[in-house]
């Protein structure tokens, strides 16, 4: 090792210092080159652009892009109009104010509301409109008066509108004033810059899910201004892009079809493409009207919608979950058929109970459908064959399999807050009871899974997805809403990609067999579902369900007798046309009583106006694009 | 008995350094008052506990800056995993760490605990400092660096990168590895322009050519730049500028406070400023200079040099030859957790000088 000289370190140490400090010294003396250089060579050009005009950034908005369906129905779209608008921090008075302006241009109780609610919410130098969607001559007798208003001012504004009003309004969502966590979710995105002087953002649906899509790119324009904050001339300007537009798999039609065949029911209803999992309706009932929410919804209003015992503001399509009852059984059927543990020409007899483990599990019609095969089992959709089916494969077995039909998990549609539902299997007990007891998987639970009853809960479009894969021969594509988005500036229109998401490897034979059996559920005299299909123009596969609310605990179900809110829900799945489906369907009627009263007639409205172009005979028209009662 | 008192007070003080800094919070003040009134009470506050902090940094022998330094560096390395993995976004940046009754910056830390550490380190292995061990505290540097940049504080991550490079060039790196290290940049300069995240490309071409982003980070550039340049050599006046009174310039009280202060007092309050902050560095450098050990030459001279860059890079941001990253201007701007860190880096340079004497009367 080197001896080291510590004076020899001492210096080369020091004149590292100097080099630092004389380093430091020409850095200052390069920033006071530029001082200098602003301050006395520049001097008099800055002191011209401060001192006698200032520049002004104004942001120029972009307009919104517009939602369609997929034969080019515009489901929202944006218009122009005047509104009037208060600067706080520029107005003494602000009731004084208001009074004034109520002599000369109508401002109502909700207005006032409604502005004070915004006073609260903002920041202290935007403007806050007072009363939006002037007319020309409010407009005109304001604009006259102007100087009596310092700090008021009209300002023109594009406003969001949806033409079907209360239809389709869960999955386009609706937009909002912007909050903070808005703000948060834009800056994590760095598109602060971008939303400069935006005061709307979506708040859910799709509107929020593509919200920086639908955005678009704001412009802007630098105008000098005089000492009264007066523009004096433009600089120059860079116009805004408008945004994306959402071209949906949405077919806008049979939106209205099915959400008019609820009638006053509530319920969920999803309609899918088999061959591309594009979502042709997404319905959940009641809806609500989006077009209240554009210039901040009145307060009366919000408190309707959302102390509503039906709850409107809930998507059910995404976020209801619901036992499937009998619409389980063919799967079921199918993953006993691939697993060898039945065959079709089975038989079992069905006295009109199963008894296992010293309890009895009763079949639905009383006395037993006597000699059951599989087919038949699932064209009366036989209990006592199903408890069986389920005791011999296992809960296990049961919840591998069908979780490849996306039982239980979400399906990863375009939207968000989706429910993932619940897939019980042992695991899943351990994992959300705390009490050993419960946490046991007890055999008599299998069985109840066998009829799609028990800890079992799925969403409306997890149960379509299912049953578009079915259809699908067992391959399974992600449901989705947008088709393809159209960029404004270039006219490119990018697909959203449609690959498989997975293909369930199932013997052909076997889906021929369900699929067959289903078929007769609609059309063999003895299905469940053959009084609602009788005389459709179609072949279809369906399977009508059951699904308890309240367990009467052996006794007998007798539906006029039972309080409404504790009635079962009523589902159906179906897809037509049986031999090369082209659309799959999923409905819950909530407290709707049997599956096949309730949900098949809507399933049959639905499917007739599909595949033949027949709207429902004594149903009036759907309304074609007017705005919806809300809108003033 | 009080002036004995003050005498205990004031003795680990060394008097230069402490003129300079209260001379910089004197001219602070007066400019925080004209930028953002309602904040002096506040900013007055800031300065108490800062100097608080910094008297008791200031008796803390060196001896045990060392002893502390290691640790300190793995704590703070540690918050800032802690950071990463739970901490609060606001803003879009993930910087705070939520302690329930409070709100820590680990970043801030960093700002301190990085050239301690470094400085620790060259002292431990001060009898043979080989490319190893350079190449060692490259590393040590590189880790809290990336972990801060990734937050993303590009700001922070800067000074720190500096503190740290401050360390190693004072040890001893080769000028010829420098060289070559500057020479490596420049060549790699192009692939990182290609790596680079948009926002942080059109930061730089906003630098070149300010007009191309008026809305955005362009807009701050426009509006100081007319306020320095129109502030000329005497200034409009304290409190008359008109472009920081009428709210043209954002953030006037901290990240631009220096367009206020160019504004108002011109050139020659510009001047005043820089010959504070050149005396400050002096005075550190002297520091250094006369510092008895490795550890406290090393600690006292990347110290100086950070003030240095502090005042370096937000001057520089301001007046549009720098880019834009979220710097303040230090004895300046308003703020409390800039202040303690500040005055933790004074105490530091005080104490390095009051024990300069390796035998203690």
């Amino acid at each position: 090792m080197e001896f080291k000289n510590p004076e020899q370190e001492l210096q080369r140490f020091q004149r590292r210092l100097t080099s630092a400090g004389t380093f430091a010294l020409l850095a200052f003396a390069l920033l006071f080159a530029r001082f200098f250089w602003l301050q006395v060579v520049q001097h008099d050009y800055y002191q011209t652009r401060a001192e006698d005009n200032s520049i002004s950034l104004v942001p120029i908005l972009p307009n919104r892009g517009l939602i369609l369906d997929r034969n080019g129905v515009v489901m929202a779209h944006n218009y122009s109009a005047y509104t009037l608008e208060i600067t706080p921090s520029k107005v003494a008075n602000l009731d004084k104010t208001i009074d004034a302006l109520a002599q000369i241009v109508e401002i109502q109780p909700k207005d006032r509301r409604r502005f004070k609610k915004l006073l609260e919410e903002s920041r202290n130098f935007e403007s806050l409109p007072i009363r939006t969607r002037l007319t020309d001559d409010e407009v005109a007798k304001f604009v006259a008066r102007r100087y009596r208003f310092p700090g008021v001012d009209v300002k023109a504004r594009l406003f969001r509108q949806y033409p079907l009003g209360e239809s389709a309004s869960h999955l386009l969502g609706y937009i909002g004033r912007i909050t903070d966590s808005d703000i948060d979710r834009i800056a994590s995105k760095d598109q602060e810059d971008n939303y400069r002087g935006t005061e709307e953002f979506g708040k859910s649906g799709l509107e929020q899910k593509y919200e920086f899509q639908l955005h678009g790119k704001t412009g802007f324009e630098q105008v000098e201004v005089d000492s009264s904050g007066r523009a004096v001339r433009v600089l120059s300007r860079t116009p805004p892009v408008a945004g994306d537009n959402l071209t949906l798999t949405i077919d806008a039609k049979l939106q209205q079809v099915a959400e008019q065949a609820f009638g006053d029911q509530r319920g969920a209803l999803v309609a899918i493409d088999p061959a591309t999992g594009g979502i042709l309706a997404l319905v959940s009932m009641p809806n609500f009207d989006p077009n209240q929410f554009v210039d901040g919804i009145d307060i009366q209003n919000w408190d309707a919608l959302n102390n509503s015992p039906d709850k409107p503001m809930v998507d059910r399509a995404l976020n209801g979950i619901y036992p499937p009852g009998s619409t389980f059984k063919p799967y079921l059927a199918l993953a006993a058929l691939q697993d060898g543990k039945r065959t079709p020409q089975q038989t079992i007899f069905d006295p009109g109970y199963f008894s296992f483990g010293g309890h009895i599990f009763h079949d639905d019609k009383k006395g037993g459908h006597g000699t059951v095969d599989m087919y038949k089992a699932l064209v009366v959709s036989c209990d006592t064959y199903f408890y069986m089916l389920a005791n011999d494969l296992g809960i296990e077995r049961i919840a591998s399999f069908v979780r490849k039909f996306g039982f239980g998990q979400r399906t990863g549609v375009d939207l968000e807050g989706e429910s993932q539902g619940v897939l019980p299997s042992p695991e899943w007990k351990k994992k959300h009871f705390k009490n050993p007891e419960q946490q046991r998987w007890y055999a008599g639970e299998t069985i109840s899974i066998g009829i799609g009853q028990g800890y079992n809960a799925y969403t409306p479009i997890q149960l379509a997805q299912a049953v578009a894969t079915l259809a699908n021969n067992g391959v399974m594509y992600r449901p989705h809403l947008v088709k393809f988005v159209t960029d404004t500036k270039t006219g490119v229109a990018t697909p959203i990609e449609s690959k498989p998401e997975r293909t369930i490897p199932l013997k052909p034979a076997n889906i021929e067999i369900v699929k067959q059996a289903m078929v007769g559920v609609n059309s063999d005299k003895e299905g469940t579902g053959a009084g609602v299909f009788a005389g459709a123009g179609y072949t279809s596969g369906g399977k009508t369900g059951t699904a308890q609310v309240y367990s009467l605990k052996g006794a007998k179900y007798v539906e006029g007798k039972t309080k409404e809110d504790l009635r079962d829900h009523g589902l159906f799945i179906v897809f037509a046309p049986a031999d090369h489906p082209k659309i799959a369907v999923a409905v819950v009627v909530e407290n709707g009583g049997f599956g096949a009263q309730s949900a098949a007639p809507i399933a049959r409205k639905v499917l007739d106006y599909y595949l033949l172009g027949k709207l429902p005979a004594a149903a009036p028209p759907p309304p074609a694009g007017e705005p919806a009662a809300g809108v003033n | 008995m009080i002036r004995n008192l003050w005498q205990r007070l004031i003795a680990p003080l060394d008097l230069p350094l402490m003129a300079v800094a209260a001379l910089l919070l004197v001219y602070g003040l007066v400019v925080v008052a004209s930028a953002s009134p309602a904040r002096v009470g506040a900013q007055l506050l800031n300065m108490l506990v800062a100097l608080v902090v910094m008297r008791l940094v200031a008796q803390v022998p060196p001896q045990k800056l060392m002893h502390y330094a290691l640790p300190v560096f793995v704590a703070g390395l540690l918050l800032l995993i802690a950071v990463a993995l739970f901490g609060d976004v606001s803003k879009g940046a993930r910087r705070w760490l939520n302690l329930g009754f409070m709100r820590i910056q680990p970043s801030e830390i960093m700002k301190i605990a990085m050239p301690m550490m470094l400085a620790w380190y060259f002292q431990k292995h001060e009898t043979a400092l080989r490319l190893r061990e350079y190449l060692a505290a490259a590393l040590i540097l590189l880790l809290p660096v990336i972990l801060i940049a990734k937050q993303p504080d590009l700001g922070t991550a800067i000074l720190v990168l500096a503190a740290g490079c401050y360390v190693i060039f004072f040890a001893g790196l080769s000028w010829k590895v420098i060289l070559g290290l500057f020479a490596a940049a420049a060549a790699a300069a192009p692939m990182a322009w290609s790596m680079m995240r948009d926002y942080q490309k059109s930061r730089i071409l906003t630098l070149l050519n300010p007009q191309s982003d008026p809305l955005g980070k362009g807009f701050h550039i426009i509006q100081s730049t007319i306020a320095i340049g129109s502030g000329g050599v005497f200034g409009k006046g304290w409190g008359q500028g008109t472009q920081a009174q009428l709210e043209f310039i954002p953030e006037r009280h901290t990240d631009f406070i220096f367009a206020v202060l160019s504004e108002e007092l011109g050139l020659i309050g510009i001047s005043l400023l820089m010959v504070l902050y050149a005396l400050l560095v002096g005075r550190g450098l002297m520091i250094a200079a006369k510092a008895p050990t490795l550890f406290t030459r090393l600690l006292a001279g990347s110290i100086t040099l950070i003030f240095f860059t502090y005042a370096f890079v937000n001057m520089g941001m301001v007046s549009g030859i720098l880019p834009v990253v979220g710097l303040p201007l230090p004895f300046i701007s308003y703020g409390g957790t800039a202040l303690v860190t500040l005055f933790v880096g004074v105490g530091i340079l005080m104490s390095i000088h009051k024990h300069r004497m390796l035998v203690q009367k």
